[in-house]
């Protein structure tokens, strides 16, 4: 079936299956391999993007049911050069090993910065838990966030 | 006889290469026809080279005929490139591996790139593991460095007429007396080519001069990393893709017994390979490959029945293997006698899953009888003597690149992944990709070793330790000998039949031996009634181990009466490390308040690197010692899933406090799998001093406290 997806702000029209995820059509179908297939069951948050600007697994919706929904992907953080003052924290922390996690930690970040007025050190621990590092970041990445949120404040 | 540190710890007694690349690389070498390159001629002895690690292996080194790499180029516009077969995973040896290039080469980081893991350009390595990269690689590369920023030295001296002494190189340029003596690398070599060699007299400098080396250099590729804009071996899509998924068995040890895939057969572009046991597909989209697999009707023999419920008896059964010599000191059973201080106890490990986030991906292509794998791999010239074997191929007809990998934590290394794409792709004649979905990566990839480990001590009533009686039964052998002061020893690591596939894991044995060892000593320390801390400074003469166990219990607030505190020490692969842990223990379930950690291993090559990586061991060793472990019953995981398979998470972090002592005076070691050894017996220790209950079983809470705990 054919689906017209919003995707970091373009129009595109995709030939999918039914049951088709939007993390297949953003990788393999959009080339957008920013966002990660990590287990396909909504557990680590490696392939999280936000849809209207709520962080979503990927890998657990279907590409057929977001028609008409804004999706924004890792990819559309950068804007002329510029990074978004998350990634620009993650880099100061160094909130990474090997990175795999790394764009879904942010785009789960990302949703929670513009969600959340007030973060705590506990509210950052409840909201991201769901996000598998398996590196074991996860200090770093809460210090980035925090960051991030009195860069905003 | 080889030593049994390197090989049995991989449990995979893969032989080194056979054969070279003489095709490929004398083509590569072609390319540095001009500027300067540095060139490492191996001799037999080996001295000078970083096969010296795989001379570890049990000759290796005799197999390994002298030759060239190249291991550093600089071209006439300045541009520095290094070569290693390295693979980097997380581990962040891209950026520390170019300070050490960029400090003794003296060029700023951004100067310099660093090509690793490609069997086609990369000098020979025998893989990434056993943290061997700092000691090993990290040397080589300074050595090779120095040696090129040496004979830029004397060519603009000789130029200039004046003693190599007078110059000095700086920012990539090379300065005499007055601003009119100043060369640039690249102009030093223009229409003069150079080749250089390391020798005996390359001079290093000393860590107590680094500048670039031994400070906090940024991730090098982390805008990258932030970016998504880096291309792991999953996200690569050459053009003409087909994405390949593979049939497996329902069960372990299950064999193709009828296959009917007229149906997926059927399927646009669907391209089924049914070779022996193997029983895969290639489609144009990963969907379509999906479905195509779903369309093939597979019989299959029955299993192994493997089953988790016997597997402590069955690990204790005799088995073949490679036992490696015992350590024996004095007379153990004499003393053991003695006594009067007795303690004997029986302590296992589980089976627990590496689960990299990254699963297992290769993309494979022909050309001409020449297959080219890119994946995820530890072993990159390991893994292209598999495709050597597995397709009857010359040795010049594979080769393996290996991109900055989505970790791996001992888990990648082998090829089955890189094998499994080459046969779809060779069948499709086109590019494939596969990447393991994440069950597959439970179930096929391999496991830590399960094991049980047996100890009886004797000491005397002043707390001295008198015997040390140690079977190792599965784990393996690294770590397993006690860093303690113990006159009269018996340790002895016998191999077993395992069950399920296992191998490396990030420190290994080290953490089943640490565990057992680092927990026994603690009950022994309860039996004679004396303070865990002043229990181990007594039997300990090892200055280094004490260090970092007085740097831990000094931060932690060490109180020898306190109730619900723990630590363990240890030592492994050159690095030193103490831990301290706090635990609560309220209505069954056991809360982490805090951990410090102390760690050493020389002289330190970055130290936010190395805070990431000990802060990183200490995190993800929490899954193994408290609640991971893999179930399996009839052949089959029981949990092989995310959602059954609990990982450490954001909520299971306690504080964690990392202490570093950088020892410039000492060469730098590995550092990513030691920091981990002392948590799990350190969080048994405090659950002992705050219930009074000894669990001698990783994980150690699975399902929280045992009932019968006094809470």
């Amino acid at each position: 079936m054919k689906v017209s997806l919003r995707v970091n702000g373009a129009t595109h029209e995709v030939d999918v299956t039914p049951t088709q995820t939007l993390l297949s059509v953003l990788r393999d179908q959009l080339g957008l391999t920013g966002t990660k297939y990590g287990c396909g069951e909504g557990q680590c948050g490696a392939c999280t993007v936000l849809i209207d600007g709520l962080p979503v697994r990927s890998c657990q919706a279907r590409a057929s049911l977001v028609q008409d929904k804004s999706v924004s992907t890792i990819e559309s953080l950068e804007s002329n050069g510029r990074l978004h003052p998350l990634q620009e924290a993650f880099l100061k922390h160094e909130a990474m090993q090997c990175g795999y996690c790394t764009p879904g930690m942010i785009m789960a970040g990302v949703g929670l910065l513009a969600s959340t007025a007030d973060l705590t050190d506990e509210a950052i621990v409840k909201a991201m838990d769901r996000n598998v590092c398996r590196c074991g970041t996860y200090p770093r990445i809460v210090a980035a966030i925090k960051e991030a949120a009195h860069a905003r404040a | 006889m080889p030593e049994p540190d390197i090989e049995l710890e991989r449990y995979e007694l893969f032989e080194g290469p056979r054969y070279r690349f003489e095709v490929d690389r004398r083509d590569f070498l072609k390319s540095f026809s001009t500027g300067l390159l540095v060139l490492l001629v191996v001799p037999r002895d080996g001295v000078l080279s970083a096969q010296q690690e795989s001379g570890r292996g049990g000759g290796d080194r005799d197999r390994m005929p002298a030759d060239v790499n190249a291991w550093l180029h600089i071209g006439e516009d300045g541009a520095v490139t290094a070569f290693t077969g390295k693979v980097e995973l997380g581990q962040n040896i891209r950026t520390s591996l170019t300070q050490a290039i960029a400090e003794e080469l003296k060029v700023p980081i951004a100067a310099v790139t660093l090509v690793m893991a490609d069997t086609g350009r990369t000098p020979y390595d025998q893989g990434t593991f056993g943290s061997r990269t700092t000691p090993t690689m990290n040397l080589q590369l300074r050595k090779v460095a120095a040696a090129a920023r040496e004979v830029l030295a004397s060519r603009a001296a000789a130029q200039w007429n004046i003693a190599r002494d007078a110059v000095t190189v700086k920012d990539g340029r090379v300065q005499g007396s007055g601003a009119a003596q100043s060369i640039g690398f690249g102009e030093l070599v223009k229409n003069a080519p150079l080749v250089a060699t390391v020798s005996e007299k390359t001079v290093l400098e000393s860590p107590k001069d680094w500048a670039v080396a031994g400070t906090a250099v940024p991730k090098i590729n982390g805008r990258d990393i932030v970016t998504g804009r880096h291309r792991y071996t999953s996200d690569m899509t050459p053009e003409g893709l087909l994405y390949g998924r593979i049939v497996r068995p329902p069960s372990y040890g299950a064999t193709l017994a009828r296959v009917d895939a007229s149906a997926a057969e059927a399927m646009p572009g669907v391209v089924v390979v049914h070779d022996g046991n193997f029983l895969g597909v290639a489609a144009p989209t990963a969907t379509a490959a999906g479905q195509a697999a779903l369309a093939i009707k597979a019989e299959w023999t029955a299993g192994s029945g493997a089953s988790a419920r016997t597997l402590f008896t069955d690990l204790k059964r005799p088995a073949d293997g490679n036992a490696g010599s015992p350590i024996i000191a004095g007379s153990v059973d004499e003393a053991l006698t003695r006594g009067p201080l007795k303690v004997d106890a029986e302590y296992t490990v589980a089976y627990i899953a590496h689960a990299p986030l990254e699963p297992r991906a290769a993309v494979a292509e022909w050309q001409d009888g020449r297959v080219t794998v890119w994946t995820g791999t530890q072993r990159p010239f390991g893994v292209q003597q598999e495709l050597v074997d597995a397709f009857h191929v010359a040795p010049d007809k594979a080769r393996v690149i290996v991109p900055d990998t989505g970790s791996a934590y001992g888990g990648k290394h082998t090829g089955d992944a890189a094998i499994e794409a080459a046969r779809l792709a060779r069948a499709a004649g086109k590019p494939v990709k596969l990447v393991w979905t994440r069950e597959e990566e439970f179930a096929w990839a391999y496991f830590r070793p399960a094991g049980v480990i047996e100890i009886h001590a004797a000491a005397q009533k002043d707390g001295v330790v008198t015997a040390w009686d140690y079977h190792n039964y599965n784990s393996g052998p690294a770590a397993i000998g006690t860093p303690y002061d113990v006159a009269n020893q018996r340790i002895v690591f016998h191999p077993a039949q395992s069950p399920l596939r296992q191998g490396s894991y990030r420190g290994l044995a080290a953490v089943a031996n640490h565990f057992a060892r680092e927990s026994h000593m603690d009950e022994v320390a309860h039996a004679a009634g004396i303070d865990p801390l002043a229990f181990r400074l007594k039997n300990l003469r090892d200055d280094r181990l004490v260090a970092v166990l007085k740097a831990a219990t000094d931060k932690f607030g060490w109180k020898a009466n306190a109730t619900g505190i723990g630590l363990a020490c240890g030592v492994e692969k050159g690095g030193y490390t103490a831990c301290c842990v706090e635990v609560r223990v309220a209505r069954g379930a056991v809360t982490l308040v805090r951990v410090t950690v102390a760690f050493e291993c020389g002289a330190i090559v970055n130290p936010n690197g190395l805070n990431n990586q000990v802060e990183g061991a200490i995190i993800q060793g929490l899954g193994g010692a408290l609640f991971e472990a893999i179930g399996f019953e009839n052949g089959r995981l029981t949990n092989g899933h995310f959602a059954q398979y609990r990982l450490p998470r954001f909520s299971d972090v306690p504080p964690i406090d990392v202490i570093l002592l950088d020892r410039r005076d000492l060469p730098p070691a590995g550092a990513g799998e030691t920091p981990m050894v002392g948590l799990a017996p350190a969080i048994g220790n405090a659950i002992f001093s705050a219930t009074g209950t000894r669990l001698r079983a990783l994980p150690l809470v699975p399902h929280g406290l045992p009932a019968s705990t006094n809470q």
